[in-house]
This record gives C-alpha cells, structure tokens and sequence, in this order.
C-alpha cells in the first residue's frame, strides 16, 4: 500500500513560500515608508493639509527657473562630474587592469589591495589630507568643479574593480589575446575588436556604479566646498523642502533603473546555450 | 580484535513508482528488487531517470505513485533521516568545517552513540577505506578520490541497510576512476550490504555490478547480468548503448536477417518482415589480410591501436562502415583491401523507415 | 616562393620596460589622490600649526570629550551592525532557493545596490518626511494612535536618531555581503545530513550555522566599519555639534574659533584609520576563512 509524502521534501534548505514572502513584504513595507513619506511629501500643500501638484510642475516651469538656476547648475556639475569619474574610470583603471591582468600577474594582488584602502580610509578621512592636495591643484588647473573627479576616482575604485574584475574572471583573455595575435592582429586591433567587446559588461556596470556613487557624494563635495548635487539638496531643503524631496526621489529612481540595467546586463550573459 | 561493520543486509523493492516533475515524467511506473546483498548498477543516458530514482529510495524526492519497500516494510511515508540509508553523492558532500574523522562520525553523533565508541567506530571505517592517518585533515585539503572514500567511509559507518551511490565517480580522473570502483566492489563484496550504484558509464556498470538495470525515459529496459544485456540485449537501445554496435543494413524474413552476404537470427521480441538495421559487435567481425581469405572486400579507412587489441574501421563495397576488433599481430594500413566475415552471432535489429 | 618577412621583436627585457611604463599613470594617480593624503591625513596630527612635531594633538583624542564621541561612535555602529546583520540575515534567508536570475533576485539586487548608496543627505530627507516633528508616520501615530514619540524631546536629530536612519542602508549593504555566502551552502550538505539520520535542526545547527558563522560576523564587521566611517547622514540631520567622530572631524576643518584645530582633524582622522584597519584586518581574516570552505 502506498502513501503520497506530499510534493516538497523539507530538508531545512529553503524557506517555506509563506515565511518566505511574509519576511519579505513586511520588510519591503517597513523600508517603503521613508520613501513613501517623502512622496506624499512632495505633493502636500502645506500646513492647511491638502495635496497639490504645484511642487512638481513647478519645477519644471520656465518662470522659476531663477530661483532654481544655482540649484540646477549644481544637478549638472553633478553629471559633469560623474562622466568625468567614468572617464578616469575608463582611461585610468581599466587599461592598468588588462595590462597587470596579462603581463603582470603577481601584481595582481598589490592592485586588488590598492583598490581595497578607499573602504578602509573612508572619505571623511580622505578629505582631511585632500585639502592640502587640493590647494595645489586648484594653483595649476584651476578652481572648476570638475577637478573634483580625482578624488571621486579614488572613491569608486573599489565598486569599478570589482565591476570589471568579476568580468575578467570570466573571459579568457591571455588566451584570446594570443589567439588574436597569431591570426595577425596587432595590440590595439586586440584591445579595440576582441577584449573591450568581451569585457563590455564588466565596463558598463562599473560605469554605472560609479555614476550612481557621484551623484550620491556629498562630504568631500561639502567639506571642499564645492557644489554639488547633495550639497546643493542640504542647501536648499532650509528654504524649500518640497524641490529637495522631489529631487531625492528623482535622483533615487535615476540610480535604481540605472543599477536595474546593470542586473538585467549581468543575466543577459549568463543565458548562454550549452 | 575489531568489530566488524556486520550489516544484515535487506531486501529493496520499488515497485510502479511513479514520478512526476511538472509536465515531465521522470519515473513511469518503474519496478525493481533488489536481493539482500545485491549489487546493482542503474545505468542509462541523462534524463533517464536513474537518479530520480535512486533519490526517490532515498526519500529526497517524493513519489507520486506506487510504493517503495525495505526489507518489506513501506517507507514511502518515512522521511529521509529514519530510512537508515548510507548515500554516497557525486560531489561536494563532505562538510567543509569538519575534520575527515568528524564528518565521519557525523552519523553515529546523529544516533546518540558515546563518544569514545564513535572515534573507534570511525577510525575503522577510515581504515576500510584505506584513510586511516588522514583523520584530521579537512575535506579541501584531499583529492577528489580521497574524498569519495570518506563520503564513503561517513555513509557505512552507522551499518546501514542499503548503500545509494549516486554517481560516485563521474567527478574523477578516468585512472582514479578505475581504482576507486574496484575499490567500492571489494567493501561491498566485503561488508555484504545490499548496493544501488547509479551510473552513465556502461564500462563501470559492468565491471562492477551482479546485474545490471538500463533505465530509459523513467522505465527499465532490461536488467541482468551483464553478460546477459552484452550477449543478449533485449532492445536495440540496450544493444546499442551497453559496448559498441556496427548497425549493418539487411532484410528480416521470418525471424532471420540476411545482412552483408550473411545469416543472422534475430534476438529479442519477433518483429514484422522488412528493412532492418542490424546491431553487430565489432568481436564478431573477422577481419583476414590474405589473398586467400574469403569474404566480403573492404577497405580499410582507419585502424587504432588500443594496447591490447586493434580497432579498424573499413568501408564495404555499398558504402557501408564497419568497425572490427582483432588482435594486435594484424597491422591493416589505410587504403588497403581486406577481407571480411562475421561469426554470425544473433542480433538486435531495428525497423527501418 | 613568398615568404613572410617576421618584424624582429624587441629583446623581452625592453618589452617589459614599455609595459612597465604603462603601469605609471595608474601610480602617479593613485599616489597623488591616495596615498598622499592618506599620509597628510594621519600625518598632520603629529604636528602642530608651524610645523613642529608634537604630541599635543593626540593628547586631544584622548581627552574625556572626545573619548566619549569616539564612544558614541562605536555604540551607534555596534548596534546598528547587529541590528542590520539581524534583518538582512533574515531577507537572506527568505532569498534562499530562488532562482539566480529571476525577476525576485534582480529587483532585490538592484534595490539593495540602490539603497545600500541612499545615505545622506537625501536619507535624512526621507526620515525626516516619516518621522520627523511633522512626519507623516508621526503624525498618524498621535492621530489614530494617541502615541507622541517625541514625547520626551525630539530626538531625531540627535545621536539616538541616526539609529533607525543608518539601520536603513546597513541591512541591503548585509544582504548584498552575505547572501553569497548563503547561496554558497550546498544542497548535497542538507541531503548528507538527512541521510546520516539528522533533522533540520541538526543541520542548522551543526552545520549550515558554523559554516555560515565566519561570513555572517565578517559581515557583522564590515556593517560596523560602514556605520563608523559614515559622514552625509550624521551631517544632513545634526546640523551643529560633534557628538560622533566624523562629526568632530568636521568641526575640526571647518571651525574658526579655535586654532590649530585643523590638525586636530588629523589627530582624529588617525585614530579613525586605527579603528578600520583593526575592523577591517578581522573581515579579510573571516573572509579569507570562507573562501577556503566554498572552494
């Protein structure tokens, strides 16, 4: 005589469905709230209670863009600045990456470790022996925004490593570089038609999550002072609580879809056919 | 001096199991016995069900239909931990964070036995397996083979009933491979425990197995020893996947194929007349290299040499491949004119068209 | 008969040298915008406003006032580790047996990733919109509740408030740490162990949780060291005072009462660098333990 055992065999390896999605929504709730509240926020109209799109739409109306003016010149030093942290990103650690990839392989643990010290000396730290480094650099290339960047490339190395090293893992790339060479291509030939277009994931993920830690950096940016997209928001949240609500949830969108592609990237590689 | 690892061994019975995954239909009311003591391979391609099977023994799959007995008794209620069942799994099962003698003795720990009888009781298992001064490594430390011995040694030390191997050796090198089952043959020959050894490899289900089940889309095709499913396989696909086969064009009339210029009786269940592909050993092909010999002409396309044996394959005069085994002293070349005959052994066939 | 004329290549010794060279751009930078101010940083407690060497600075660390920051510090960073390792160990363990590349995981990662960087200022934003003096979440406690939580002062904007506010990017930054290592339990772990006769409990129990041990309290480190070193939240809701370290650090650079404070910044700035290197030694210890087992 036989007996149904039932259709899941409980190991203790996964949750049951039910515990599984009451963590998860109570958690989800608890966490939507302070995001929720800044929402509801931006549409109140004021103490009288009440709600209003005026917050919204007038941001983006024409007429108040003078009072806005300083506030949106910091939103574009904030890209600015974050294409040119990619840049650093791009032209800097990526080829330095390939190179102690192929031709030096023992150093790859003094640069894994190099790109490790940013989490360790953290930027409040940083921007403590940046001022004097600075002052320097503000004698020779001027005081524009964008100089800021130097510092910034410090700061992301540790995501943009693991980015792209996470990558190269994956790709054979002594292999395909010898490979490429002995069919007659010449090193840029390699670099430009083989490696990047192998590697491009690990080179947009790391693009973007460095675009994601720029337009959240605010204590070198403030503590140099300089302005900034962050800065900016504290400055204005005194006068105008509203704009520095809708800004925050914007620039938070901004960074999940940005960090949604990346994710989407990832699986795109992994679905290969055996 | 030392006790010995005495198991009565118990009789398994699997009896129109059923198993359904979504759509899919892993196990189709599959029947097998096993006799206590037995050693018997489940051999077939992936996705045969084979190891469903097995896990299915093992309560880590349910079953949706029939029953499944030891030693008489239905434990398709019982859940994993009370089948008092020793699995040995394909990779990875050793506990990381334990020394090899801990991992051993995990099983006696689970059965609440001393403390000093558990260091006894898995230092001998240790010793069975030929691991007896490894005790305090951990399990990243030893080679693949090393650690199927300890999953091995974890698996028998609490003297159970029934011994699972799930594909044991598929992870390993081919010479370590060979070792380690002849190994696994002697203990289990030794301690006389009633064994299911889930393998792909057909040279491993025969070197090692007192019969043998090949599995096929979740049903058994035919199980025996393996002389049985190599001399007489029931089916073309035993035929085919247990050795190597020829499949030679002919006729079947009234229970003969006429194929190559020679007579064959047909093994297996009777078929309608027509157009068959044979299934012929590579044994029984002869191959002559003299003028005088006769036969079939054949040229030769390749010839390997194996070490103890030579394999040539040679292209009949309608087109048709055939790889004959012969001995070594024979030395065909590329391109040469030989002679073949067959030894007229009876054959599988199937329908062709 | 053509044949190919090869390029003669340089000697491997030149070869290396070029490449060499390569690597300099890289150093130079690093060495400019790491290394350089990494030393300054450290450096400059040692020494006072005209340059002489002095031990005055550290002597300032240690005073009882700034001992207690350094006390508030590790207290907010304690238990905002354990409470994040707490929380985030659960999501994990809820994430467990979902596909890797489902729609679940991806919107969790991409959430986490996201929220794990929402510090700051626009953080504080969103505490102060929920529980802030006229937050959303205040309001609706005394209104259907009759509950005022600042019944006792507002304390959001002191060191109590950064609690709840850091808890919120410690538990995504614990599930992006830590579900790897929950993911990495093998199946055949759990099944080794129904087979030898255990329960769910003996799995957990004697395996599953030593095994996750040493990631779980690397993790734990790695949560401290983030809350430690955090500026833009502290900064975003105290406006003024140094109630934790990085906030001392601000009022040493910014402030123009007192003198020679800048190099005070360094004096703290030290003390900071010993407290990470410290934190951080234990998690590559623990880290380096792990990979060991999921080898």
């Amino acid at each position: 005589m036989s007996r149904r055992v039932g259709s899941e065999v409980h190991l203790g390896l996964a949750p049951s469905r039910v515990t599984r999605w009451a963590i998860l929504i109570v958690v989800a709730a608890v966490f939507a709230i302070p995001l929720l509240s800044l929402l509801v926020f931006s549409f109140s109209a004021g103490l009288g209670g009440g709600y209003t799109l005026d917050h919204w739409t007038g941001l983006f109306d024409p007429e108040n863009a003078r009072p806005y003016r300083t506030l949106f010149q910091a939103i574009g030093n904030s890209f600015l600045l974050a294409v040119v942290t990619v840049a650093i990103v791009l032209v800097l650690l990526l080829p330095t990456m390939l190179l102690v990839h192929m031709s030096f392989p023992r150093l790859r643990r003094v640069l894994e470790f190099i790109c490790i010290i940013p989490i360790t000396v953290p930027a409040i730290v940083l921007v403590v022996g940046l001022a004097p480094v600075y002052s320097i650099v503000v004698q020779v290339l001027g005081g524009s925004i964008w100089t800021l960047a130097f510092a910034y490339g410090i700061l992301v190395l540790p995501y943009a490593y693991r980015a792209i090293q996470a990558n190269l893992d994956g790709v054979p790339v002594v292999t395909l570089s010898e490979a490429a060479r002995s069919l007659g291509a010449s090193w840029p030939v390699v670099l430009w038609r083989v490696l990047l277009p192998n590697l491009r994931r690990g080179v947009l993920a790391a693009a973007f999550i460095t675009v994601a830690v720029v337009l959240g950096e605010f204590t070198i940016a403030s503590l140099l002072n300089r302005r900034n997209l962050q800065t900016a928001l504290l400055q204005i949240s005194t006068s105008d609580g509203y704009v520095a609500a809708i800004l925050s949830l914007l620039s938070l969108a901004f960074a999940f879809v940005l960090l949604l592609i990346i994710g989407r990237l990832g699986s795109v590689g992994n679905r290969s056919t055996p | 001096m030392s006790t010995p690892l005495a198991i009565a061994p118990a009789t398994v019975e699997l009896d129109a199991v059923v198993k359904q995954f979504g759509a899919h239909r892993a196990l189709d009311g599959i029947s097998l016995q096993l006799e206590p003591g037995e050693f018997v391979a489940l051999l077939g391609p992936s996705g045969c069900g084979k190891t469903t099977a097995l896990r299915a023994l093992a309560g880590l799959e349910a079953v949706d239909g029939g029953s499944i007995r030891i030693d008489g008794n239905d434990v398709s209620g019982l859940p994993t931990n009370k089948r008092d069942i020793g699995m040995v799994f394909q990779a990875y099962s050793l506990f990381p964070h334990l020394t090899v003698l801990e991992n051993v003795e995990f099983g006696l720990r689970m059965r609440k036995v001393a403390a000093a009888e558990r260091r006894v009781r898995a230092q001998e298992a240790l010793d069975l397996v030929g691991l007896g001064e490894r005790g305090e490594r951990f399990a990243h430390q030893l080679s693949g083979g090393q650690q199927q011995r300890v999953a091995l040694a974890r698996a028998l030390v609490t003297r159970p009933r029934v011994l699972l191997l799930d594909e044991p050796l598929s992870a390993l090198d081919a010479k370590v491979r060979v070792q380690l089952r002849e190994q696994i043959r002697r203990i289990q020959t030794e301690l006389g425990i009633t064994t299911l050894f889930v393998t792909h490899d057909q040279e491993e289900a025969l070197a090692v197995a007192d019969r043998v089940a090949v599995m096929r889309e979740g049903r058994i095709e035919q199980i025996g020893t393996p002389e049985e499913l190599y001399v007489t396989p029931a089916t073309p696909f035993v035929a085919d996947f247990v050795g190597l086969s020829n499949r030679v064009p002919g006729t079947l009339t009234a229970g003969t194929i006429t194929a190559a210029g020679t007579t064959f009786a047909l093994l297996g269940a009777p078929q309608p007349d027509g157009p068959v592909l044979a299934y012929v050993r590579p044994e029984d092909v002869v191959l002559a290299t003299t003028e005088t010999a006769t036969g079939l002409a054949a040229t030769v396309v390749a010839s390997s040499f194996l070490g103890s044996l030579r394999r040539t394959s040679v292209r009949l005069d309608d087109g048709t491949l055939l790889s004959v085994q012969h001995e070594v002293a024979l030395q065909p070349a590329p391109g040469d004119v030989v002679r073949i005959a067959f030894r007229g052994t009876p054959v599988s066939a199937t329908p062709v068209g | 008969m053509t044949t190919l004329a090869l390029p003669t290549r340089k000697p491997a010794r030149t070869r290396r040298g070029w490449a060499l060279l390569g690597l300099t751009p890289f150093a130079v930078y690093v060495l400019l915008f790491l290394a350089i101010p990494t030393v300054l940083a450290v450096g400059t407690g040692f020494f006072t406003e005209d340059g002489a060497v002095t031990l005055a600075n550290l002597a300032g660390v240690v005073e009882p006032a700034v001992l207690a920051t350094f006390g508030s510090s590790f207290w907010v960073s304690a238990v905002t580790a354990v409470i994040g390792a707490v929380i985030g160990g659960l999501v994990c363990y809820a994430m467990l047996g979902t596909r890797a590349s489902g729609a679940l995981r991806t919107i969790v990662d991409s959430a986490t990733s996201v929220l794990a960087q929402f510090g700051g200022v626009m953080l504080a934003f969103a505490f102060i919109a929920s529980i802030g003096g006229q937050g959303l979440v205040t309001v609706w406690l005394i209104d259907t509740l009759g509950v005022n939580i600042y019944e006792n002062g507002v304390w959001l904007y002191q060191v109590p408030g950064l609690l709840p506010v850091y808890v919120y990017f410690q538990v995504p930054l614990m599930i992006i740490t830590f579900l790897p290592a929950l993911e990495g339990l093998k199946p055949q772990w759990a099944e080794a162990n129904a087979t030898l006769g255990g329960t769910r409990f003996t799995y957990w129990m004697r395996i599953a949780g030593p095994v996750l041990a040493p990631s779980f309290i690397a993790s734990l480190l790695l949560l401290f060291a983030n809350a430690f070193s955090s500026y833009a939240t502290a900064a975003a809701l105290i406006s003024q005072g140094s109630q934790i370290v990085p906030l001392q650090i601000r009022s040493a650079l910014i402030s123009e009462t007192v003198l020679g404070r800048e190099n005070m910044a360094g004096a703290l700035a030290l003390g900071m660098i010993v407290v990470m290197v410290a934190v951080m030694w234990g998690y590559s210890v623990l880290a380096a333990r792990t990979s060991r087992w999921q080898r």
